[in-house]
C-alpha cells in the first residue's frame, strides 16, 4: 500500500570534508502527526532537516513534496513548497516589530506597506491556534518563548503545512514547553504535520505520534508511539548501555567558600542586571543556578570571576573581600572560570593545546626560564593531562578550534581544575556535547566536588541541575527567587521559580 | 545682525550643505544594507573630477552630473566586490578607495585645474515660493540640484520607512542570516545599494565642481565625505535628519565665511577648522545619546554575510 505523505525524504545522503553527515536516510512525515526526530548531537538531525528546509542541497537522494519530487535551492523554494523551520538560533530582526519580521521577503505584500492590515491578520491567525503574540510589539522587548511564537507564526502565514522545530524547548521554561507542546498539538490537529528535534527523551515520550532515531548520520528506527520506551531509545540514540545515574558519596562541608552579599552588577547595555544576589558555596558542594537563559548567568559568572564590576555589594571567596579584583588576583584566590563561551573566552582558537594551557601558569617558576617561557616543562604537563583527561589531540601544537566541543571542554576543564581552585564556576559545561562527553565532563566535576572543591555550576538544563547540585538557587531577571536543596524539590517548583514566582526560602 | 545677512547666511548654508547631504544620503542607503564605506571621499572627488570635465566637453551640466554618478557608482561597485563577494575588511576597503579616488581624480584634473566652467548650474528661482518673504530666498533661490536634493529627501525616507524594498534593505543590513532564510537575496541587495551610495556621493562632488566653487582643484572636497560618514550617525541613518545635519555643517561653513568678510580678528585657519571640530564634538554627543535611547547602527554593519559560517 503507497501512502502519500506531506513530505518525504528519500536515501538521503549528505557529505561534509571528512564525514558522512545523513548515509541513506529515509524520513517522512504524515498529515496530522506530531514526528519527533532523535539523536544526539552530531548524529545529522541538523543536517537533515537543513536540508528539507532548501539550506543544504542533498548529495543523493530525493525530496517528496505530496507525492511530487522537488529540489529545493534555497530556503525560499521550501517556504513555497509548504516547509518551514523554526531555527534553534531566532532568525528574527530585533529592531523590526513582529508585523514587519513575518512578512519580510514575501511576495504578497504590497510594494508600500500597509502595516495595520498585516497586524490584523496576523491577530486573527495567532488567536486561531492560541500563539498570543502582540503584531505591533518590538521583536527586542520580546520574551524568548514570545519570539519562538513569532517564528512559528511566520510559518504559518507564509502558509507551511509541515512546521520543522529544531531542539524547540532548549530556551523554555518547562510550563513554557508545555504550552508550546499543546500549540504544536493544535496545529497538527489541523491537518499540518509537526517534525520536533531533540535529544531529550522525556519529549519524545510526552508528543511523540512518531520517532525517528538517527544515530552517526543513519536512521536506525522509526517506532510508532506504543512501539517504544526511554529505555529503548536511549539504547537506540547512543548505541551501547549509559548509566544515567551519577551517585553522589559525601555530604558538602561546612565551610563557606563563596559567599555571595546583595551583589548588583550592569549589563552591557549600561542596565541593571543582577540585583541583591546573596548565597554561599560550601567546600565540597555543587550549587546549581538554574535559570532561562539571558537572566543574567552570563553576568553572574563574570561578576565572580572579576571581569565585569560589581556595583553594590561584596564577594568573598575563602574569608578574603575580592570584589573589585582584576581578574588576575581573583584567580590567585583561588577561582577559576569555565565560560559559557569555549572558544571565545575560555580557549585561544588559533593557539595549540600547549599553549592554551600554559595561559594561566606562564607566570609561575616551574613554567618559566627567567622571562622565557619552560617549552619542556610545558609539554610534559601537557603530555600527562591529555593522558590522565583523555583528551584526543591530532598534535600539541594543532590550533584547538579544530577540535571537537567534547575535547575542547575536557581540555579547559583539565586547565581549570589543575590549577587546583577553591571555587570552580562552570557556566553551561555540556552545552553541545553528546551523551558520552556529557557523563565525562559530570564525572569529572563530580570528583572535584568530593575532592573539597566548591562548584558554582550554572545550566539551563535542569535535568542535568538535579543531577548534580546540592542546592538549586533560582535566577530570574537578575534575582535570586529561591535557594532550595535539590532533593527537597521537583522541576516544577524550580520551574515556578524560573519565572519569577516565589517559592520558600530554605537557607 | 540684520536680517539680510541672515538670509545670505542661511541661504549660503543650504549651498554648502548640499554636497554634504548627498553624500549623507548615499551612505545612509549603503550602511542600511550594512556595508560601511569610508571611501565616501574618493567617491565624491571621482564625481566632481569627471563631472566637471565632462560638463565642460559636452557644455552640458547636466551630462556632467550623470556622468558624476556613473563615476562615483563605479568607485562604489569596487566597494561592493571587495567587501560583498570577497568579505574583504570594510574599513581598510573604503579607506583605499578615498586614496584611490583622490589620487586618480588628482592625476586625471591636471589640466583642469582653476579653468572655470563655462556652464555651471545657474540659480532658478522657484516662482511663487521665491516670493514668500525670509523662506523664499533662503530655500527657494537656488540651482537645480538643490532642487532636487528637496524631492530626494522625502523619497528616501518613505523608501527605506514605509516600502517594503525598504524593509528589506533594512533587514539585510540589522541581520542578514535572518534576511536570508526569509529569501531575500543579501549579496544582490547590498550591491545594488553600495553603488546607488557612490552614485549619490558622486553628485554630492559634481555639486561643487558643477555649482559651488564652480572650477576643478585638486582635493576640491576638503575632507567633506569624512564630514558626511560622520553625518549618518549624527542622523540616525535616517535620511530627514541629514537634511538638518548637513545644513548645520553647512551653516558653520558658510558662518565662517562671513565672519571672514567682516573683519573679524580670529584665524582665517580656525574658522575652517570649525566645521572639522563641530564633527568630533556633535559624535561624542550624539553617541551617547544613541546608546541612551537604543538607537544603534545597522546590527550588521560592517559585517560581510557567509551563509555557511555559524
Amino acid at each position: 500500500m503507497q501512502e502519500t505523505y506531506l513530505v518525504e525524504l528519500k536515501n538521503i545522503t549528505k557529505r561534509f570534508p571528512g564525514v558522512t553527515a545523513n548515509d541513506k536516510v529515509n524520513f517522512n512525515v504524515r498529515k496530522g502527526e506530531i514526528h519527533v526526530l532523535l539523536g544526539e548531537n552530531g548524529s545529522g538531525k541538523s543536517t537533515l532537516m537543513s536540508i528539507l528546509s532548501g539550506l543544504y542541497r542533498p548529495d543523493e537522494g530525493e525530496i517528496i513534496v505530496r507525492g511530487i519530487k522537488m529540489v529545493f535551492r534555497s530556503p525560499r523554494n521550501a517556504i513555497s513548497a509548504g516547509i518551514g523551520m523554526v531555527h534553534q538560533h531566532f532568525k528574527l530582526i530585533d529592531s523590526f516589530s513582529v508585523a514587519e519580521n513575518v512578512i519580510l521577503g514575501d511576495d504578497r505584500t504590497a510594494p508600500v506597506l500597509n502595516i495595520k492590515d498585516v497586524e490584523n491578520n496576523l491577530a486573527q491567525l495567532s488567536a486561531r491556534y492560541g500563539l498570543d503574540i502582540n503584531p505591533s510589539s518590538m521583536v527586542w522587548q520580546l520574551s524568548v518563548g514570545e519570539k519562538q511564537r513569532v517564528e512559528i507564526v511566520k510559518m504559518l502565514y507564509r502558509g507551511s503545512q509541515v512546521l520543522i522545530l529544531d531542539e524547540p524547548t532548549a530556551v523554555l521554561t518547562p510550563q513554557e514547553a508545555d504550552k508550546l507542546f499543546r500549540n504544536l498539538r493544535e496545529m497538527a490537529g489541523t491537518g499540518r504535520g509537526i517534525v520536533v528535534i531533540t535529544h531529550k527523551l522525556n519529549e519524545v515520550m510526552e508528543i511523540a505520534d512518531r520517532v525517528t532515531v538517527l544515530r552517526r548520520g543513519k536512521a536506525v528506527a522509526t517506532l510508532e508511539r506504543g512501539q517504544f520506551n526511554r529505555t529503548d531509545l536511549a539504547w537506540l540514540m547512543v548505541g551501547q548501555d549509559v548509566v544515567l545515574q551519577n551517585k553522589k558519596k559525601s555530604p558538602p562541608g561546612q565551610r563557606k567558600v563563596l559567599e555571595l552579599k546583595g551583589v548588583g552588577c550592569l549589563n552591557d547595555l549600561g542596565r541593571n542586571c543582577l540585583q541583591d544576589v546573596s548565597f554561599t558555596v560550601h567546600q565540597g558542594e555543587i550549587f546549581g543556578i538554574a535559570g532561562v537563559a539571558g537572566n543574567g548567568q552570563r553576568e553572574l559568572a563574570e561578576v565572580i570571576a572579576g571581569l565585569r564590576r560589581a556595583t553594590e555589594g561584596s564577594i568573598i571567596v575563602n574569608g578574603t573581600d575580592i570584589t573589585g579584583f582584576s581578574p588576575r588576583r581573583v584567580i590567585d584566590h583561588g577561582v577559576a572560570l569555565v565560560p559559557e563561551d569555549r572558544l571565545g573566552t575560555g580557549l585561544i582558537p588559533n593557539m595549540g593545546a600547549v599553549d592554551n594551557l600554559v595561559l594561566k601558569d606562564y607566570r609561575r617558576r616551574e613554567m618559566s626560564r627567567g622571562p622565557f617561557l619552560n617549552r619542556r616543562k610545558a609539554y610534559e604537563k601537557v603530555k600527562q593531562l591529555v593522558n590522565r583527561f583523555e583528551i584526543k589531540l591530532s598534535s600539541l601544537d594543532a590550533p584547538v578550534k579544530l577540535m571537537s566541543g567534547g575535547n575542547l571542554q575536557r581540555l579547559l576543564l583539565a586547565r581549570e581544575i589543575t590549577s587546583n581552585p577553591k571555587l570552580l564556576i562552570a557556566v553551561y559545561p555540556v552545552r553541545g556535547l553528546d551523551i558520552k562527553a556529557t557523563e565525562a565532563v559530570h564525572n569529572l566535576l563530580l570528583e572535584q566536588r568530593e575532592r573539597g572543591m566548591a562548584i558554582l555550576l550554572i545550566s539551563e538544563d535542569l535535568e542535568e541541575i538535579f543531577k548534580l547540585s546540592d542546592r538549586i538557587g533560582v535566577l530570574c531577571g537578575g534575582r535570586i527567587t529561591g535557594i532550595i536543596p535539590s532533593e527537597m524539590t521537583d522541576i516544577e517548583e524550580i520551574g515556578l521559580l524560573m519565572m519569577g514566582g516565589t517559592g520558600e526560602m530554605v537557607l | 545682525m540684520n536680517q539680510e545677512i541672515l538670509v545670505a547666511i542661511l541661504a549660503t548654508a543650504v549651498t554648502a550643505g548640499t554636497p554634504i547631504l548627498y553624500a549623507a544620503l548615499g551612505e545612509i542607503l549603503a550602511e542600511r544594507a550594512g556595508v560601511l564605506n569610508l571611501g565616501v571621499e574618493g567617491m565624491m572627488l571621482a564625481g566632481a573630477v569627471s563631472g566637471f570635465i565632462f560638463a565642460t566637453k559636452t557644455s552640458s551640466p547636466w551630462t556632467g552630473l550623470l556622468i558624476a554618478m556613473l563615476a562615483g557608482g563605479l568607485l562604489a561597485a569596487i566597494h561592493a566586490f571587495l567587501t560583498v563577494t570577497l568579505k574583504a575588511n570594510q574599513v581598510v576597503s573604503g579607506l583605499a578607495l578615498t586614496m584611490f579616488g583622490t589620487g586618480l581624480s588628482g592625476y586625471i584634473g591636471k589640466s583642469y585645474v582653476g579653468m572655470p566652467l563655462p556652464v555651471p548650474f545657474h540659480k532658478v528661482s522657484v516662482p511663487v515660493l521665491s516670493d514668500i518673504p525670509f523662506i523664499g530666498p533662503v530655500l527657494f533661490n537656488h540651482d537645480p540640484m538643490v532642487y532636487l536634493s528637496y524631492i530626494l529627501v522625502p523619497v528616501l525616507w518613505f523608501f527605506i520607512f514605509r516600502t517594503r524594498s525598504g524593509l528589506h534593505l533594512r533587514a539585510v543590513g540589522e541581520n542578514p542570516a535572518a534576511a536570508d532564510s526569509m529569501g531575500i537575496n543579501v549579496f544582490l541587495t547590498r550591491y545594488i545599494y553600495v553603488i546607488i551610495g557612490g552614485m549619490l556621493a558622486g553628485m554630492g562632488g559634481a555639486y561643487l565642481s558643477l555649482h559651488y566653487v564652480p572650477s576643478w582643484m585638486e582635493n576640491i572636497t576638503a575632507g567633506r565625505g569624512w564630514i558626511a560618514v560622520a553625518l549618518v550617525i549624527f542622523a540616525t541613518w535616517n535620511p530627514v535628519n541629514a537634511l538638518w545635519g548637513s545644513y548645520f555643517f553647512g551653516g558653520i561653513d558658510a558662518l565662517g565665511f562671513r565672519l571672514q568678510t567682516m573683519n573679524v580678528t580670529i584665524s582665517p585657519h580656525f574658522l575652517k577648522m570649525l566645521p572639522y571640530l563641530f564633527t568630533v564634538v556633535v559624535l561624542v554627543l550624539v553617541t551617547k545619546r544613541n546608546m541612551l535611547n537604543r538607537i544603534g547602527s545597522p546590527r550588521a554593519l560592517g559585517l560581510p554575510y557567509d551563509r555557511e559560517e555559524r
